[in-house]
């Protein structure tokens, strides 16, 4: 069984949701659409306080290369596009919208039949991704446009579809490869020709045998596309351990995954890269696991963009009394929501209710040097020293000591039986780095 | 939501270990219990005197110097105090007066671990940092051991021979061949499960292999510190025995002789004053061994196991400086 070598944990998996079948979750009355639903250049608005808007119609487009259309989730009238809070707690620029029915743009294809269209050249494939305002699913929201964009001088080798989802809790990845494996497998096709590559890998952890068993059956179908199981171990899911299991090469320190010939997307990105192309619908609906262990129904809804969570979490049968924190994203390297009126956007794959005795961080105590932060980094870091160094503002010595390979998978601080808060010093040392080396360049 | 169910907000990760110090320490005492109850079995009496005083006296101190000299919240019950306790005892004749294990206790927790700052700030092995001032202090005291099984029901008043290291050196000094020294000494096999004189915690090979096991399925320890240093002794002292066997003694002697094996598996793993790496963790338990051999073939004292480690404990810190992790997707020069 291939996984990453070094480093990582096994936290309790805790996947409630798994046999709760996707639900479409009814349009909300309102939706709030953050201009930034991606990384990178916030989009520019394209209608007006007042305009109607049908779903599916492009609402804010693309201001760069690294940046995303943005499309109606709702079909209603503009009441306002100003700074609301997103999960963060703080005000960014948004498009409110009432919301009156439900009329899509005519030209999406609103059936379930399956289409294969075979005759889109590369260029037309990229293009319609970057139209269609694809991120990635996983949560990175990084513009999928531009992964599939090769840079001159770099060869794709391989397509890595990440099916992992190693993050406790979540399940929308799960409940998708086993009721849409057809369309991500005919998605993953089109990213293979679009890069272009002859050969994918959907890589699977072994805790969902039955996703593996349905795709590997259904990939028979698909030269060139294969099934991998993976060990179960977090973060398996992460970009650089995936590549590494899969391929066994190790994307350099400060690289990118096309340096070794890969490009990874997630199954949920594979799946809108379907409905993108063979469907003509943009994205503006995603699966979302809304889970906790005392929540009434644990469940995966098909949500609108800008749905507020806190409709999730009626729909889920409400917030439950000992509830301490409410995570957007999974347990690791999910966020704590300040509160619940933010709005669901294209990186939102679940929402964690954790109980209150669950939400207290524990009494931090003297290191004593065990190394488990140490063996359980799967960059090869210290996380120990590193924090060490934060404490002493030694900014220059974290930059040496590597800091910035850190992806913030938070294992150190999972791992450390003293309690430590390893990972909130190694972040506040890597946005102390990035200012250093920002200053150097200019 | 209510304006009593306020949401905590915090940075992720928002899932933790169920591990914690205490659970770490409370597993060193349970891996430590074969080796106990060996030494109730041939030490009796005194071996329970030593160790209860040594345990009672450490966490006392421990207690005093952090709520009345440091000012600092007690942190009495992660068990750390404990185990020092225990392996100063482990290092100790089991006929040691009550006044000396107390001082020996001061200078474990107060001087060596408490004046660094407590749990983990320490750069050498509390106990055993106890143990080499209690054997340069008192080396009459220190080096008077007990016979086991005969000495069951004695404290102070214990008869007391020579361990076989002692016996190997006196007699090599005397020009004696190791075949003639070997008569005097008992067989391996008791040895083995610890039938000989020595410190009351050193003693049965097993025992302790048992405790290290058990750590190891744990996950409290590598096996990295304790082969590495088993196989230096193995190496060295083979080489040598290879030799010239009448002025040498073989390799299996000198694991089962004398405290590498508690040294090995229990003083050199302690976490505070091991290396970080894996890689590291390997130089440290060959220096280890190394300088364990030079003392006990060419040094004056018949056992160098408390000297060698508290040695490399002081190099820990350069150990962790060069030697580090293998980093994902180190860029190679030259590559």
């Amino acid at each position: 069984m291939k996984a990453f070598r070094k480093g990582g944990v096994h936290p309790a998996e805790n996947k409630i949701s798994t046999g709760s079948s996707i639900l479409d979750l009814p349009v909300p009355g309102l939706v709030t659409v953050h201009l930034s639903q991606h990384l990178g250049v916030p989009a520019q608005p394209v209608v007006d306080k007042g305009d109607s808007v049908r779903t599916g119609q492009l609402i804010a487009k693309s201001a760069g290369f690294v940046s995303a259309n943005i499309h109606s989730p709702v079909s209603g009238t503009v009441q306002k596009i100003e700074p609301v809070p997103d999960i963060t707690g703080y005000p960014k620029m948004a498009i409110v919208i009432e919301v009156k029915g439900d009329e899509w743009v005519e030209t999406i294809d609103r059936t379930d039949t399956i289409v294969r269209p075979d005759k889109l050249s590369r260029e037309e494939i990229i293009a319609r991704i970057s139209e269609m305002g694809i991120v990635g699913m996983g949560g990175a929201t990084f513009p999928s446009h531009v992964k599939v964009s090769v840079p001159k001088g770099k060869k794709a080798e391989i397509l890595i579809i990440n099916g992992v989802e190693c993050e406790p809790y979540l399940t929308s990845d799960h409940r998708l490869m086993l009721e849409k494996g057809e369309e991500i497998l005919i998605g993953a096709g089109f990213l293979m020709r679009a890069l272009p590559v002859d050969q994918a890998v959907i890589g699977i952890e072994k805790n969902k045998p039955d996703a593996i068993e349905h795709l590997r059956k259904l990939s028979s179908g698909y030269p060139g596309i294969r099934v991998e199981p993976l060990k179960v171990k977090y973060p398996q899911g992460g970009e650089k351990q995936l590549i590494k299991a899969i391929t066994g090469r190790e994307v350099p320190s400060g690289g990118l995954p096309i340096d070794v010939g890969a490009v990874v997307h997630n199954v949920g990105t594979a799946f809108a890269v379907y409905e993108a192309i063979a469907k003509n619908k943009p994205l503006f609906e995603r699966v979302v696991t809304v889970t906790g262990k005392s929540l009434a129904k644990n469940a995966n809804f098909k949500v609108r963009i800008g749905t507020p969570i806190s409709s999730l979490i009626d729909a889920a049968g409400g917030l439950p009394d000992d509830t301490g924190k409410v995570i957007s994203g999974g347990p690791m390297m999910g966020r704590a929501l300040p509160g619940l009126n933010a709005p669901v956007t294209k990186g939102t794959s679940g929402i964690v209710v954790m109980k209150a005795n669950e939400s207290v961080r524990k009494t931090v105590m003297n290191c004593i040097r065990c190394a488990r932060c140490a063996s359980a980094c799967p960059m090869g870091l210290e996380p120990y020293f590193l924090m060490s160094l934060g404490d002493a503002r030694r900014w220059e010595e974290m930059e040496t000591a590597r800091a910035l390979d850190c992806m913030e998978c938070g294992s150190c601080s999972f791992t450390c039986p003293s309690n430590r808060p390893l990972l909130d010093y190694i972040r506040i040392g890597k946005t102390n780095v990035n200012r250093i080396l920002k200053a150097r360049k200019s | 939501m209510s304006a009593t169910n306020l949401l905590t907000v915090s940075h992720s990760p928002h899932e933790y270990t169920s591990e914690s110090v205490q659970k770490i320490m409370y597993r060193v005492l349970i891996a430590m219990l074969p080796a106990f109850a060996v030494s109730l079995i041939f030490f009796g009496l005194g071996a329970l005197i030593v160790t209860a005083v040594a345990v009672v006296s450490c966490m006392l101190f421990e207690y005093l110097i952090a709520r009345f000299l440091l000012k600092i919240k007690p942190s009495l019950w992660d068990g750390s105090a404990a185990v020092t306790g225990v392996l100063l005892a482990f290092n100790v004749p089991s006929n040691l007066p009550v006044w000396m294990i107390v001082v020996g206790s001061l200078v474990a927790i107060g001087v060596a671990k408490m004046s660094f700052g407590g749990l983990g700030k320490n750069p050498f092995n509390p106990a055993l940092a106890g143990r080499v001032f209690l054997l340069i202090s008192f080396p009459v005291q220190m080096t008077s051991w007990p016979k086991a099984v005969e000495s069951r029901f004695a404290y102070l008043d214990a008869t007391t021979g020579a361990t076989p290291l002692g016996i190997l050196k006196e007699g090599l000094k005397n020009g004696q061949p190791v075949s003639d020294l070997m008569k005097d000494l008992p067989e391996y096999s008791q040895m083995f499960l610890g039938n000989m004189s020595g410190s009351l915690g050193e003693i049965s090979a097993l025992a302790l292999l048992i405790g290290g096991l058990y750590l190891i399925w744990k996950k409290v320890i590598t096996w990295h510190i304790p082969v590495s240093i088993l196989g230096t002794v193995v190496l060295f002292t083979g080489l040598l025995w290879l030799i010239n066997p009448d002025q040498y003694a073989d390799p299996l002697f000198h694991l089962l002789a004398g405290g590498i094996m508690l040294g090995a598996i229990f003083m050199a793993t302690d976490m505070v004053t091991s290396p970080m790496t894996p890689a590291g963790q390997i130089i440290f338990g060959i220096g280890i061994g190394f300088i364990t051999c030079l003392i006990r073939i060419f040094g004056a004292y018949p056992e160098g196991v408390s000297f060698a480690i508290l040695i490399m404990n002081a190099l820990v810190p350069l150990i962790d400086k060069y030697v580090k992790p293998k980093r994902f997707g180190e860029v190679r020069k030259n590559g």
